[in-house]
């Protein structure tokens, strides 16, 4: 579709600016910019059928199936959406609250609740909703940790972390100084406890894990490996990228973990909006608190205020209190679903990807054949001896109307696809699912130059990467 | 209910299938002594109820005041398609763009979003969008110790102390050297910067409108500075550029900011989204994502995420950055909201902030115990009360307006200091009535 | 994969042809093809010193962006400038109009530490 700057038309309008109450007034030239920015000039309904245009080429929750594992691409509610929009949260400055707490009295108590809801529903005893993102938690969950460490006097040089772990782990740690240490995977689907005791010393930090782990498999030895962590002066992180597997059967305070982070736009049904925003807000055991950012709120009696006096705090994480809508729309989740809904939330999120295994487990290989939690890691080795990747599937899927499996991830299975159908998609669903599935493995042993045509359905058909990353086009030059 | 579509019968069938006979034996790698010593949340409540137990919170925040506050962030009018067109469920509940042929709406939006900040700013690159405007100072720090591999940053005064305080936050734990400049209400202070800056500096920050309101020019700063090997970053305010030099035409290596004013509602603090943009030079050094123009293989234009190698989930451990997410629904916000303002429609809407904010400044000169510090200005500037400024914000609250956001708070021995912002939303007999307020609160 | 006689190679899939004092560097086929098509490459300065075992430049594909390492401790004394142009060079000719650097060598003993064609050859066998 044509770039919105080769659309209008020289002087077209699509805003009317109020006219002027006050005297016309020219900058002193020598400030006054050169040249004019030259935004394309378009009337409004030409800027509506442009967006509404790109709209239509693309997937979304709301028109196909997302099974992509870790990423928990669940039902987006509407009524949320409304929320946001109530003029008393869209329309409030941020820099009230420096003005007198008084006049924000209600944000206070929507972001104070749900911490205590966060708390309550991960076993932790603080939250602080201030990180923008889940990769922004772990890097404010890093800080916390060596933050303790500096104030306990431990001198700390590593973190642990699983090879199965995501990409932002490792990339999290060393942006707060510290060095990875890896441990493999072993057959079974845990991290390896025999090569985890090896490298446990005084000189590590932390141990950051996830769990049920990007496998989709539960460590039933877990409060073992924290003990084990803890007997070091080590600090257990729990990456709650998995959290949907859980909710009511297991939480991380209760296990052994001292600080977890949240992603508000995977567990809580937060849009994932083409990209963001999310929010990753993260909880804390006991002393850890000390550390958390600032501002904290109070509540005395029935008036909520802020703390701004905490000498230990590593300061501020981001310049308010998060994404507020984003915490908002979570408290409404949480809210709306209650202590039923929550458990039933990973209930039926566990029961649709065990299906999904049973169903497929004889047409695509498992690497770990055994009960999966929420989502569970096939491999298209099998596929393979035909010349048909797991990027070939995955394409062939978007020809059938689903998005397509998260690929290649974890790095430690082959050809990895990762499934996560989540607890809002309905038996049909999932059926239909693995019938393109079964439909994708036969023709990858009879016909499989079909799969590598795809997608032939799509608005575009597969394209050079390799010509994006060498010739780097990132803009319209005009 | 919890969205859950699932009848009795059709779990029985799923659970004959996977050979279980109930959900709770799935669970069983969670043995007793792992399962949780409380889960006390009340009761699910339908829709109805919990919307109007919100809209009863969502009335206990005043916003009815007049509103002369900004400080990074303002209260711009929002054109209804921003919404409309956002608000479509295609957009919003899409995911990251992993997978080009089903996403082209998000990369073209995004490539487009990409062309306007260069635009705006008068760079030859930028990103597709990071958190907020202080994570992407952050960024735009560790990319400039990345290029220069120097470790000294040195901080201009009319640095947002929010972003100031985020970026000592961020680095505690790395090897950079963060100097302070002192604040100060006027334009840079430039021998207090070159008495830092030296062979050793890996970049100067600088921001501009800066703080306090004040406009400057700091093409000199950028020359010395690239005399020495450093270079500079500029944070900035979107809405200003309709009518101030661009960082661009000054010879900024990296530009960054918060991109609330082009179209996101103040929200309480978000989200709203980063933008980071940059010299073509620095390209293979811009975290988080971008997106490249491309071809599919019948030669038809397309758009993908490049540079994705340089991102964590294939670099891991040495990334640029452990960015996963952007901010992508704001930044289409933004676009939409150039598009709809349009060449003159932005250059309009920046000029009347500056006539409405030099119409009250004019006024305001004029009150007794008020002084205006700063020129020149763009949409904000700072006066000096012979009061306790937060006592007369406070006073003038009562009143139904807030009256600009008091500096003490942010600085020592700026008790008496208020930041007055004014955007085109302000009415002429809004500023009228500022004034009065002022007058009254201060003199009577 | 093709591992030509009279080069010495690294466990880093780099080789390295030594003439006199001087060795030009490069990666072999096995490193070409798992990085997949070369978008980028990233080179050192001249003069710049490398160092045994130490990453000198990189090499960026859409697949993953690598650390080249020295086979042997140098200075730098001539770059590819055709790659910056051209990064595919090292897709198609790895051993040839692929070379990145040419380095002059400190210290000749340091080639101890390298394998020969066929033990390279072996090693290739035992990862596959």
């Amino acid at each position: 579709m044509q770039l919105i700057f080769k659309k209008g038309v020289k002087s077209r309008r699509g805003i009317k600016i109020p006219r002027s109450d006050v005297p016309a007034k020219e900058i002193p030239l020598k400030y006054k910019r050169t040249k004019r920015p030259s935004l394309p000039e378009l009337s409004e309904l030409d800027v509506v059928r442009h967006f509404t245009r790109l709209a239509q080429l693309n997937f979304s929750i709301d028109t196909n199936f997302y099974p992509l594992g870790s990423c928990t691409m669940k039902y987006n509610p509407k009524f949320t959406e409304q929320i946001e929009r109530l003029n008393g949260f869209s329309n409030l400055h941020p820099l009230f609250t420096y003005i007198s707490e008084g006049v924000v009295q209600g944000v206070l108590e929507v972001i104070y609740e749900t911490e205590r809801l966060l708390c309550e529903i991960t076993g932790m005893d603080e939250f602080t909703t201030q990180p923008l993102a889940g990769a922004h938690g772990e890097l404010t969950g890093l800080l916390l940790i060596a933050a303790f460490h500096k104030y306990k006097g431990n001198k700390k040089k590593y973190v642990i972390v699983p090879d199965s772990s995501h990409g932002t782990n490792p990339a999290s740690v060393s942006t707060c100084g510290y060095e990875t240490i890896v441990i493999p995977t072993d057959k079974d689907g845990y991290m390896n406890l025999k090569l985890y005791k090896e490298k446990l010393n005084q000189d590590v930090a932390a141990v950051i894990l996830t769990c049920p782990n990007t496998l989709g498999i539960f460590n039933p030895h877990i409060k073992e490996v924290c003990d084990l962590a803890h007997s070091v002066d080590a600090l257990m992180y729990y990456d709650g990228a998995n959290l949907n597997a859980i909710m009511g059967r297991c939480r991380p305070g209760d296990i052994g973990f001292d600080i977890v982070h949240l992603n508000l736009h995977k567990t809580f049904s937060t849009p994932h909006g083409g990209g963001g925003p999310g929010a990753g807000p993260v909880g804390v055991k006991g002393e850890i608190s000390k550390f958390l950012p600032i501002p904290r709120i109070i509540k005395r009696k029935d008036i909520f205020t802020l703390e701004y006096h905490r000498p230990n705090s590593i300061g501020h994480i981001a310049p308010f209190f998060g994404n507020f809508s984003v915490i908002l729309k979570t408290y409404a989740y949480i809210m709306f679903l209650g202590k039923e809904g929550l458990i039933s939330v990973s209930e039926h999120a566990v029961l649709n990807a065990n299906y999904l295994r049973t169903r497929l487990r004889d047409y695509y290989d498992l690497p770990y054949d055994r009960t999966c939690m929420h989502e569970c890691v096939f491999s298209a080795s099998r596929q393979i001896k035909n010349g048909i990747h797991a990027i070939d599937i995955a394409k062939y899927l978007i020809d059938k109307g689903f998005h397509p499996p998260t690929i290649y991830f974890p790095i430690i299975v082959k050809e990895a696809l990762m499934i996560e159908p989540t607890e809002t998609e309905s038996k049909e669903t999932l059926d239909d699912f693995i019938s393109a599935m079964i439909e994708i493995a036969k023709l990858a042993e009879e016909n499989p130059k079909i799969l590598k045509d795809a997608p032939v359905t799509t608005p575009v058909r597969r394209l050079d990467e390799v010509k994006a990353a060498r010739e780097l086009k990132l803009r319209w030059e005009g | 209910m919890s969205y859950v579509p699932h009848t009795k019968k059709e779990v029985e069938e799923m659970l004959r299938v996977i050979g279980v006979s109930s959900i709770e034996e799935l669970f069983k790698d969670i043995g007793p002594a792992l399962r949780p010593s409380s889960f006390n949340i009340p009761e699910g409540k339908s829709e109805f109820e919990v919307k109007e137990h919100l809209e009863r919170l969502s009335l206990k925040n005043n916003t009815n005041l007049i509103n002369f506050v900004g400080g990074g962030f303002y209260d711009h009018y929002i054109p209804a398609v921003v919404d409309a067109l956002a608000g479509r469920s295609e957009f919003y509940t899409s995911y990251t763009p992993y997978q080009p042929e089903c996403s082209q709406g998000t990369l073209q939006a995004m490539y487009e979003y990409q062309t306007a900040i260069c635009i705006l700013t008068e760079m030859d690159v930028a990103n597709a969008s990071l958190y907020d405007g202080g994570t992407a100072l952050f960024e735009a720090v560790m990319m400039s110790l990345r290029i220069t591999g120097k470790n000294k940053i040195i901080i201009d005064g009319g640095i947002n102390p929010i972003y100031k305080n985020m970026l000592f936050t961020h680095t505690a734990n790395l090897p950079v050297d963060l100097i302070k400049i002192p604040p100060h209400i006027g334009q840079t202070k430039r021998e207090e910067i070159y008495r830092h800056l030296d062979e050793k500096t890996a970049a100067v920050i600088l921001q501009n409108p800066n703080f306090f309101g004040t406009i400057d020019i700091h093409s000199d700063i950028v020359e010395k500075a690239h005399s020495l090997g450093a270079l500079v970053i500029e944070s900035v305010y979107p809405i200003s550029l309709g009518l101030i030099k661009t960082p661009g035409s000054m010879g900024v290596d990296i530009v960054t900011g918060d991109g609330q004013s082009l179209g996101i509602p103040l929200s309480f603090g978000g989200p709203y989204f980063g933008f980071l943009a940059c010299k073509r030079k620095f390209l293979r050094k811009v975290p988080g994502r971008i997106v490249g123009e491309t071809i599919d293989k019948e030669g038809k234009r397309g758009f993908t995420l490049t540079l994705q190698t340089r991102e964590q989930h294939i670099r891991r451990q040495k990334a640029t950055s452990n960015i996963c997410t952007n901010s992508a629904l704001c930044a289409l916000r933004a676009v939409i909201f150039l598009s709809i303002l349009g060449e003159n429609g932005f250059v309009e809407f920046s000029k009347l902030n500056y006539e409405k904010s030099e119409f009250t400044k004019n006024l305001l000169k004029n009150i007794p115990g008020v002084e205006v510090i700063n020129s020149p200005t763009f949409n904000e500037f700072t006066i000096l009360l012979k009061k306790n400024a937060d006592e007369i914000v406070n006073n003038m609250i009562d009143k139904g307006i807030a009256a600009g956001l008091p500096l003490g708070r942010f600085y020592k021995g700026m008790k008496n200091y208020l930041l007055i912002t004014v955007t085109e939303k302000r009415k002429k007999e809004e500023i009228l009535r500022l004034a009065e307020g002022l007058n009254n609160a201060i003199n009577l | 994969m093709n591992v030509p006689d009279g080069l010495l190679y690294t466990k880093e899939h780099e080789w390295i042809r030594i003439e006199n004092n001087s060795g030009t560097i490069g990666v072999t086929d096995y490193a070409q093809d798992a990085l997949g098509d070369v978008t980028f490459v990233e080179l050192p300065k001249i003069g710049d010193t490398i160092k045994q075992f130490k990453a000198f430049a990189s090499i960026e594909s859409v697949k993953a962006v690598s650390d080249v390492y020295a086979p042997v401790s140098g200075k730098i004394i001539k770059i590819n400038e055709g790659l910056l142009k051209s990064p595919e060079l090292i897709n198609q000719f790895p051993y040839e109009n692929g070379w990145m650097v040419v380095i002059e060598i400190y210290d000749e003993k340091e080639k101890g530490n390298l394998m020969s064609a066929s033990e390279y050859k072996k090693y290739l066998e035992g990862i596959q």
